[in-house]
């Protein structure tokens, strides 16, 4: 049983094509990696799986629900989150506003309730923050939750971005290159992370990802997409063996892979 | 990490010096006290040009929720002010409503002046946006001075003044103390909102729209609680300054008056209360302090605006006191 489903998704941009008869899915339960060649278009399914892009053909579903049609804050309170290939935390907030944000779609106080503070309104503030330091405690981060966010050094603000993505209370977790710009250190706590997400939150995690080593560490099953064609999908052994993937990339980079 | 600072209030640079809640208090306390002494202490034109100034306050907040909070500029804000004016003017002429009826009529159709304005435009990008507001704010002001029903161009006179439990509000003391005390509940309710859910999703979509959705927040629903809030305060400021004044004209709703509004959020330091309370008395009680040097207070009044921009572009009041 796949959470995350993709049936024949073909996305054009001013007559090029970006995505050409994706299909994909996400099977419950599983940590999956999707890799391929820069330009090859996986930020652009990224885009169309959480509401962002709006795919010409082709069916999107999360769980059996049909999300094409929804608008990203709809799909994201449907149980997708995600977070960013380049750290996209608000300025000029706090650590814990931040990742208060993603409770947003979960809680309902309006304008009256703000202005009244009724004990329903702090009991609703209470709790959204209550998930937020969980989700921070949760990511590693236990102190400096009043610091502006952006002041962070790099690695605490991906940090921070997947703890934000995780108060909204997700099904599935995608993540836009997150080891992108870590140090060897931060990658092995990221790798612990990602699979404490999975086995602790019970939320499955899709992962763009170049660094290889962790992809294949990581990854119970791999996707590869190339100008827009999904060329393989398998297991990490499958992949590393697989004449296609290797084609792709030794096309592109020659030393980026170490198959 | 402890020592390290907190990130900017919508207090701005006041949150460092008054750290403590006695501190806060007591200067709270001091300036209340002293806003309460003052039409005892002053003679009747500083009251009248003081409770001018506490219904640009009122207007600045409101304002200040649609730029300062939700990032969204506006230059038609004027418009809400007239809507809340004329119709407490119109229901209570015509069909003889009391003023305590008219002004909640006020606040609904300045809200659906609003929702009317906001839904097709708060898709767009805010350089649009302001010219679309700016296009409705000069739609109000001419229909106003087009209808019949609003006067035309001399507007609407005799707008009797409201009874508070059998004690009727018509002094300029009263009106001080009726604007004085709009203008707290102003700053209370900005603040509360500034501290909510509502309030922090309008700083998140003002500063990344794109991350906002993705953290599940409707940017154009949020947008839209900005813009009509913004629209109730306008339309109580009217209101009021309507039942004040006894008469209203198009021309106290013009372009210009939208740019005044936004010039005191501007100058005080966007989404900073403090702020644009002080932008509010710099911009109303300068001009009239400098009423000695004639017509020379006008170059006066700009170069100072001027001056305050460059050295301080966002603001006067301190974003924060150290870093």
């Amino acid at each position: 049983m796949s959470l995350l489903d993709l049936k024949n998704v073909s996305l054009s941009f001013a007559g090029s094509r970006v995505l050409d008869n994706v299909d994909f899915s996400v099977p419950a339960g599983k940590i999956v990696s999707l890799i391929g060649p820069n330009g090859a278009g996986k930020t652009s399914l990224f885009n169309c799986i959480t509401g962002f892009y709006k795919p010409q053909q082709g069916s999107i579903s999360l769980a059996g629900t049909e999300t094409v049609k929804l608008k990203p804050h709809q799909v994201t309170r449907l149980g997708i989150a995600r977070t960013f290939q380049n750290v996209r935390l608000f300025r000029e907030m706090s650590v814990l506003e931040n990742v208060m944000s993603g409770q947003h779609g979960r809680t309902s106080a309006g304008v009256v309730d703000a202005i009244l503070r009724l004990p329903r309104q702090r009991r609703e503030e209470a709790a959204i923050r209550g998930v937020a330091e969980e989700c921070l405690t949760f990511v590693g981060i236990t102190e400096g939750w009043g610091r502006e966010a952006t002041t962070l050094p790099y690695g605490w603000q991906r940090r921070v971005e997947i703890a934000r993505a995780l108060a909204t209370k997700p099904r599935l977790l995608l993540l836009d290159e997150p080891a992108a710009g870590l140090t060897s250190g931060e990658k092995e706590e990221l790798i612990d992370l990602i699979r404490r997400i999975r086995t602790e939150r019970d939320v499955c995690v899709l992962l763009i990802e170049h660094d290889t080593g962790l992809v294949m560490r990581l990854s119970e099953r791999i996707s590869v997409l190339d100008h827009g064609v999904m060329i393989a999908e398998g297991t990490p052994k499958e992949i590393q063996s697989n004449p296609k993937v290797i084609e792709a990339y030794l096309g592109v980079e020659e030393d980026s892979l170490d198959l | 990490m402890a020592q390290l600072p907190e990130r900017p209030s919508a207090w701005g640079g006041l949150s460092a010096i008054l750290d403590t809640p006695t501190k806060q208090w007591t200067v709270t306390a001091v300036l209340l006290a002293a806003m309460v002494a003052l039409p005892f202490v002053t003679d009747g034109y500083i009251t009248v040009i003081v409770t001018h100034a506490l219904l640009y306050v009122v207007l600045a907040l409101g304002l200040n929720i649609v730029v300062g909070y939700a990032g969204l500029l506006d230059l038609g804000f004027a418009a809400f002010f007239a809507v809340g004016a004329y119709t407490v003017g119109i229901t209570t002429q015509y069909f003889g409503l009391n003023f305590w009826l008219a002004l909640p009529l006020a606040v609904v159709f300045a809200s659906i002046a609003g929702i009317i304005i906001g839904t097709p435009t708060l898709r767009l990008r805010s350089d649009y946006l302001a010219i679309v507001t700016l296009g409705f704010g000069e739609i109000v002001r001419l229909t106003a001075r087009n209808l019949r029903e609003t006067g035309g161009a001399s507007g609407i006179r005799g707008i009797e003044s409201p009874w508070i439990f059998g004690y009727h509000v018509q002094s300029n003391i009263d009106f001080y103390f009726v604007f004085l005390i709009l203008a707290v509940l102003g700053i209370i309710v900005s603040v509360r909102l500034a501290n909510s859910r509502l309030g922090r999703a309008w700083l998140y979509v003002r500063h990344d729209e794109d991350a906002a959705e993705a953290m599940g927040i409707d940017r154009v629903r949020v947008k839209l609680a900005a813009y009509v809030v913004g629209a109730i305060y306008g339309s109580i400021g009217g209101a009021f300054f309507a039942a004040n004044l006894g008469a209203i004209s198009p021309e106290s709703f013009s372009f210009r008056q939208s740019v005044e509004i936004l010039m005191v959020v501007i100058l005080g330091g966007i989404g900073k209360i403090p702020g644009v309370v002080l932008g509010a008395f710099i911009v109303i009680l300068a001009p009239e302090f400098l009423r000695g040097v004639g017509d020379l207070r006008y170059f006066i009044f700009a170069v100072g605006l001027l001056l305050i921009m460059l050295f301080r572009p966002s603001g006067i009041w301190p974003a924060r006191s150290k870093r």
